[in-house]
């Protein structure tokens, strides 16, 4: 039962990394998008994730809960070392779902408030994932210093060095790029696709540099990256599978051809840079700067708990698992 | 300011916002519901109006509470670790269940919103209900987990640890059922209020009258009702948090000494120094028959609890007073508005009677707040009644006040937002609906 409550927990993170991070890209999308065509990108962005996107955050609660209940010990820790990036990654959640409810609610729309609410979004969309970034490089990468002495040292250092900082900025580049590809499928003229296809193409020239930086950063604070990755043959595999997606992807879309192909790619792609990390590091889910770690498979709850959360997880997916598909479904078939 | 007291000041005021969104997001949806019913049936676009116009309510009210349910999830653990490290695994079956019901309520209102003219209109009005649903199971297992902190179960406690650990006893411990009831017929009777009181104020002010006049019927109908039910469920609680709790049930009453034929205490000053209530009305064994069905059977006081278990006496009585003394007034607000709609109706166009309703807008709000109150403030010193202290689950990270501050910005900001976005709603009515 214990197997099943990490898959869950794995799945409910990709697909938050996949659904929420093309959301997030979303924004990111139209920070990086020129005044004149921002009102025509807003507009296809909001069809395209309007009525699922509420959906889409949920699987970070799911994350969460799963944490707590399952790995108590984990998320306490993680709680009181990364205090402060998930503090930020908690305003940032805020001021964007705010932000994206009430500028399609206000009844009167008005420039200056649209505007507001524009920034509020864009801003935080950024924000947002940057921070999850963070907190994903700081927790898997040995940062984290239970035994410091200062209040920087535990509190600040743990989450503020060049790695974590640049696996926070590459997720920024990988949710750009992921927004980028959906919404390929979502444009109906020709410019728009054509625009939309560029900054795709950006967004992956990003995340390509943003790679490099985290491989760079890893190689100054020690954090053995490459080796982890390249070190078995599991790693290598899944690199090369992401590359080959990448290639495929890119000839797909110069070919102008299938358009749910693309997305399925992307989001493959997306996954096998997540099972890369995941499965290198797994079972550990914290490393502490000693070298000592938490790990899923021994830092867990009761044998009760387990079975009654993976039970619970089961018979909810059941729920929401066809619920889910049947809304993507329906708001695809509509929008045709 | 003390991080003990920045921590549990900062927690205090995050669930004091959250359960005004989220109350709102829960029973909105049910409204909206009854009233997309009464258009399909009647195909009277009035209700479609009201439907649709309500609808913005729930989304702006679902997407604050959404965001603000997020950042509790996450502020169990950023400011109470201990806490979570022991509790997580035992009261966490309700949040897990929560999650999926919270989830299901997202999906379900992507359809209703985007759903107008695309889905079958029955399957339309389905998903509606649905949301109404989840929202309320997702309160009511919240609740459940909170009513674990009241009286926890599902778990052994020996020498420090915590063994045995059984999350669905857990789940329904003893205080879950009156705990979930009282807050939900609170939801209904808070918001049905709110909502009333907003359309009672338009048709006062002769807007849209019977776009108003619908709306407030709707909801009133509910608020009345649940506002009615209140006391019997307050009394099945009181004599709950009599067995389980005496130190709370002691503190809400300003009780000091044991004593056969125990007074209920109305109002009054309580001094903790003197151990005495001053200027208080006390209705001699009104507390024992309330507690234990006769008037002479001793009610244990806070005599019987070591002061360092004792809850702080004054704002828990004060909270205790101001919940049931507002309670008791909407109840009969809603006695009163049956009366008018069975017997009188004529008092529906009587300006008196439309500014009771505008009054007592917020009057529910308050008492659920109170409420809140009573049972939070009630608990301490213990944060898991009778095993954990609050003071030992707190996080070591240093400057939770400033971070309290933080909170404290945003949540008066995002109300002051959603307030302001309400009132453009309102203000639009005329101009989206009346076609």
């Amino acid at each position: 039962m214990l197997y099943v409550v990490i898959l869950f927990l794995f799945a409910a993170i990709t697909l938050y990394f996949l659904l929420g991070g093309a959301d997030f890209g979303a924004g990111i999308i139209e920070l990086f998008t020129s005044t004149d065509n921002k009102h025509r990108t807003r507009k296809t962005m909001y069809q395209a994730i309007g009525p699922i996107w509420e959906a889409n955050h949920m699987w970070l609660i799911i994350t969460v809960v799963v944490l707590f209940v399952g790995f108590p010990v984990i998320y306490s820790e993680m709680c009181t070392y990364l205090h402060i990036p998930l503090l930020i990654l908690l305003l940032g959640i805020i001021a964007r779902g705010t932000a994206f409810t009430f500028r399609n609610y206000d009844a009167i729309k008005d420039e200056n408030t649209q505007n507001f609410y524009n920034h509020m979004f864009v801003y935080s969309s950024f924000v947002t994932p940057l921070f999850l970034g963070i907190i994903a490089g700081s927790a898997l990468s040995g940062q984290i210093d239970p035994t410091a002495k200062t209040f920087a040292g535990a509190y600040i250092f743990s989450w503020f060095n060049w790695f974590s900082v640049s696996v926070g900025f590459f997720t920024v580049a990988l949710c750009g790029f992921l927004a980028a590809i959906y919404i390929v499928g979502e444009s109906k003229e020709i410019a728009d696709t054509k625009r939309y296809i560029k900054k795709a193409k950006i967004m992956n020239v990003a995340a390509v540099i943003c790679g490099a930086l985290v491989f760079t950063a890893a190689y100054f604070e020690n954090v053995h990256l490459a080796n982890w990755i390249f070190g078995n043959k599991i790693g290598v595999t899944v690199v090369v599978l992401a590359t080959l997606s990448l290639v495929w992807l890119w000839m797909i879309i110069s070919a102008q051809k299938n358009r749910q192909w693309i997305r399925l790619l992307a989001a493959f792609q997306v996954s096998m840079i997540l099972i890369a990390v995941g499965h290198t590091r797994f079972p550990r889910f914290i490393i502490f700067k000693d070298g000592s770690s938490m790990s899923l498979l021994t830092d867990h709850a009761s044998g009760k708990t387990i079975d009654d959360l993976a039970i619970g997880l089961m018979v909810g997916s059941l729920f929401i698992l066809p619920a889910l598909g049947y809304l993507y479904y329906s708001f695809q078939k509509k929008e045709r | 300011m003390d991080d003990f007291i920045a921590a549990r000041s900062q927690m205090a005021l995050s669930l004091g916002f959250h359960i005004i969104y989220s109350c709102i997001g829960m029973v909105m949806p049910v409204f909206m519901a009854i009233s997309h019913y009464k258009w399909i049936k009647t195909k009277d676009p009035i209700y479609k109006n009201i439907t649709i116009a309500w609808s913005k309510g729930v989304a702006i009210f679902f997407a604050t509470g959404a965001v603000s349910g997020t950042m509790l999830s996450f502020e169990l653990g950023l400011l109470w670790p201990t806490f979570m490290k022991h509790a997580g695994p035992i009261f966490g079956m309700p949040f897990s269940l929560e999650g999926t019901a919270f989830f299901i309520e997202a999906i379900a209102l992507g359809f209703f919103l985007y759903g107008w003219n695309k889905l079958n209109t029955w399957f339309h009005w389905v998903t509606g209900v649905v949301v109404g649903v989840s929202g309320i199971a997702s309160g009511i297992l919240v609740v459940s987990a909170n009513a674990w902190m009241n009286s926890p179960s599902g778990f052994d406690y020996v020498d420090g640890k915590y063994t045995n650990i059984d999350p669905v006893k857990a789940m329904f411990n003893a205080a879950w059922f009156s705990e979930s009831l009282h807050m939900t017929i609170a939801a209904f009777s808070a918001t049905g209020f709110a909502v009333a009181g907003i359309h009672a104020l338009m048709i006062y002010r002769k807007r849209n009258i019977q776009f108003h006049t619908k709306s407030f019927k709707i909801a009133i109908i509910f608020g009345a009702t649940a506002a009615i039910l209140q006391p019997l469920s307050g009394d099945i609680s009181a004599k709950d948090a009599a067995k389980r709790q005496p130190a709370k049930l002691a503190a809400m009453e300003a009780y000091f000494h044991t004593q056969e034929y125990a007074p209920l205490v109305i109002g009054g000053i309580p001094d903790t120094a003197t151990k005495k209530v001053n200027y208080g009305l006390e209705i001699p064994g009104l507390l024992s028959f309330l507690v234990h069905d006769n008037f002479k059977t001793p009610v244990n006081g806070l005599d019987k609890i070591p002061v360092k278990d004792q809850p702080p006496v004054a704002i828990t009585h004060y909270a205790f007073q101001i919940m049931v003394g507002i309670g008791t007034l909407m109840m009969f607000i809603g006695i009163i508005y049956f009366i008018a709609l069975f017997k009188k109706k004529s008092w529906f166009n009587k300006a008196w009677f439309l500014k009771l309703f505008i009054v007592a807008t917020p009057a529910g709000f308050i008492a659920l707040e109170a409420g809140w109150t009573v049972t939070e403030v009630g608990r301490q010193p213990w944060i898991i009644q009778g095993v954990m202290r609050t003071s030992e689950a707190v996080t070591k990270m240093p400057g939770i006040q400033y971070t309290f501050y933080l909170f404290t910005f945003i949540y008066f900001t995002l109300s002051v937002f959603v307030i302001f976005l309400l009132k453009r709603q309102i203000q639009m009515v005329p101009e989206l609906y009346d076609r």
